[in-house]
């Protein structure tokens, strides 16, 4: 009973947390509304790129390439059909002549990133280590530099905007808690166990049948197909997005939040995103002048300062990560 | 005479590429002294050399010597407090918490910079005492900028007596042994703080350096200066291959070379899906020979780390 008690628990206090989130976003004003769902969508991109790095222990710089996929998948195809032809006169046709719907574009950027992931992936999972680093590293800046320049299947270098904004809290939330529920699934799945087990060592668990690789390219495509769900959230929540809001500086926060959180556990992740995420918003308001008791006014620009040394300090205390890499433990 | 020109274009393009390769081989070896001792790949190197090329833009109005020497104070100084504050309690930590420390490192240098430049409501400083050296002079119908010479007398003589300091000294047989295999050679007396201490002195000259040349080149200093630029470096360390300096540097020069060559060959219209060729190449290098372009040996595609 106590074992399946602590397993319910490692899946039910990140949602709950995740819900709390959500609840609170409708309680605040409309002005701080988007800190809540900024940290939301967060969640999922931060759970997207567990299922893969968390899991495996490899670490990968190209999975802001599926949300970046996913995000310009949703937003093309949910611009109404009417202003579409004006703002994006140069997609292909069939791209231009048709419009789907919130939902639907949600589920296409999950299958977008998911199939990019999953052909990327074949080829790149026989690297481990900084190899693999760099590879996926290369695969974000051609995926950023293909969607700056190809203007037939997106906005090219201009900001895509008239995105129907349905991320609000109810969008938010469940997004977030639909992350978290596959990734439980996927790393209590026989598949899950298995990549886990090469993340311990490799050799011992290629010694008792299981094949690197193909797990590998499993958890690829299935981080890719959250990843780029998550970008359909992150797109609609921003109802404009240019390239540049999914590069080098998402890479690095997203990654940041992951191993500030503790890498290697879905607590940590999503721990790590809300409290990354809550701490970026704060410091932001802070540079607006708070009130905390006393007037908190920083000077603008100290927020990465204040941001960066706190991550740095996490990481020289805690090398594992707030979590320490564990999932949540009831109290014995 | 359009054959003639395009023969003089390749020299002159092959003698900027060069320019630009040695000075990328300067980077990267800084890059793999520090790995080669701590294993730690040091993603803040980029904002040691904004932080040279910051030193230089303030100190514009004195003497140019003074001017360049404050430089190179300031960055050793400021790479000796990182080793000291940051890489050492990180000792022996995996790969990924130390790379993503040095993201966090260098946003903080990255914000500190804004917030310093932003003061006077510009972003972005001019250094103007030491431009003088981006002028051209001609050799032989080539049109060739002081401080393509410079680079590339830097990076030979910085080579030259790093080879000797390696090969001929105790200290750096000692780094040579810590970079082969960090726990015998402390085991055979080998100090762990001398040795790491030296890497990361020698890689805070080298940074120096590459700040003054790339001030030169580019003399409006903002807080993203060089970040491209170590970005590039530390794709071509990791596909030269990073174990070695040797290969290293090796690769730190190929893919300056490479940019330069393709940036002079191709005109820009044509040139807009380049990163991704570039970077296609990477991914093809790193599947055939994971372990380094350079390096010798058997590699296999599935390795431990």
């Amino acid at each position: 009973v106590k074992r399946s008690l602590d397993t319910a628990a490692q899946v039910l206090v990140p949602a709950a947390l995740v819900v709390a989130v959500g609840i609170g976003s409708t309680l605040v004003s409309s002005a701080n509304e988007i800190y809540f769902l900024d940290a939301l969508v967060s969640v999922a991109i931060v759970v997207a790129l567990y299922v893969f790095i968390g899991n495996s222990g490899v670490l990968s710089f190209g999975q802001i390439s599926f949300v970046a996929v996913g995000a310009f998948a949703a937003g093309v195809m949910t611009i109404p059909l009417d202003s579409k032809t004006g703002v994006l006169p140069q997609l292909f046709p069939i791209l231009r002549d048709h419009t789907i719907g919130n939902i639907a574009s949600l589920l296409l950027a999950a299958a977008v990133g998911g199939l990019f992931a999953f052909l990327v992936g074949l080829p790149l999972m026989r690297l481990s280590g900084l190899a693999a680093g760099i590879a996926t590293f290369a695969v974000l800046e051609i995926t950023h530099n293909v969607l700056r320049e190809w203007t037939k299947i997106g906005p090219g270098a201009t900001t895509l905007a008239l995105v129907p904004e349905t991320t609000q809290a109810l969008q938010a939330t469940v997004g977030a808690l639909v992350a978290i529920a596959v990734a439980f699934a996927y790393q209590r799945s026989r598949f899950g166990r298995m990549l886990r087990a090469t993340r311990e060592d490799a050799a011992a668990a290629r010694g008792v049948g299981v094949s690197v690789h193909r797990e590998r390219v499993l958890a690829f495509t299935v981080s890719g197909a959250l990843a780029g769900f998550a970008g359909g959230l992150l797109v609609h929540e921003l109802g404009s997005i240019t390239t540049e809001q999914v590069y080098l500086e998402l890479t690095f926060l997203t990654l940041a939040m992951l191993v500030v959180g503790g890498a290697s556990s879905l607590w940590g992740a999503v721990l790590g995103a809300l409290t990354v995420s809550g701490l970026s918003s704060f410091l932001a308001e802070a540079e607006q002048g708070v009130d905390i008791g006393a007037t908190l006014d920083l000077p603008s620009g100290t927020r990465l300062i204040i941001l960066g040394s706190i991550m740095a300090l996490v990481l020289i205390v805690r090398p594992s990560g707030l979590t320490g890499g564990r999932e949540l433990r009831l109290r014995r | 005479m359009t054959s003639g020109l395009l023969a003089a274009l390749d020299a002159q393009t092959i003698v900027d590429a060069t320019g630009l390769g040695a000075v990328y081989a300067l980077m990267a070896v800084g890059i793999g002294l520090v790995f080669g001792v701590l294993r730690l790949v040091n993603f803040a190197y980029g904002q040691l050399v904004m932080v040279g090329a910051y030193t230089l833009a303030f100190t514009a109005a004195w003497p140019v010597a003074a001017s360049i020497a404050a430089c190179f104070v300031v960055v050793v100084a400021l790479s000796m407090v990182m080793e000291r504050a940051v890489f050492r309690p990180l000792r022996g930590e995996s790969p990924a918490v130390m790379l993503v420390t040095t993201f966090a490192i260098a946003f903080v240098l990255q914000a500190a910079a804004l917030l310093v430049d932003i003061r006077d409501d510009t972003i972005g400083e001019i250094a103007t005492s030491i431009a003088s050296f981006n002028e051209p002079i001609t050799l032989g119908g080539l049109e060739v900028r002081k401080i393509t010479i410079a680079s590339v007398v830097a990076a030979a003589v910085a080579l030259g007596l790093l080879a000797l300091l390696l090969t001929r000294t105790t200290a750096g047989l000692h780094m040579r042994a810590a970079a082969a295999d960090f726990g015998t050679a402390r085991l055979l007396g080998v100090n762990a703080n001398h040795v790491i201490g030296l890497a990361v002195f020698l890689s805070g000259i080298l940074a120096a350096a590459v700040a003054v040349i790339l001030t030169v080149q580019n003399p409006f200093v903002g807080p993203d200066f060089a970040l491209r630029e170590t970005i590039v470096v530390l794709v071509g360390v990791v596909v030269g291959g990073i174990d070695r300096l040797w290969t290293a540097t090796l690769g730190g020069f190929a893919i300056g070379f490479a940019t330069g060559v393709i940036n002079g060959v191709l005109p820009t219209d044509k040139s807009v899906y380049l990163p991704s060729l570039v970077f296609a190449l990477v991914i093809v290098v790193l599947l055939l020979r994971p372990g380094g372009l350079f390096a010798w040996g058997r590699q296999t595609a599935v390795e431990r780390m």
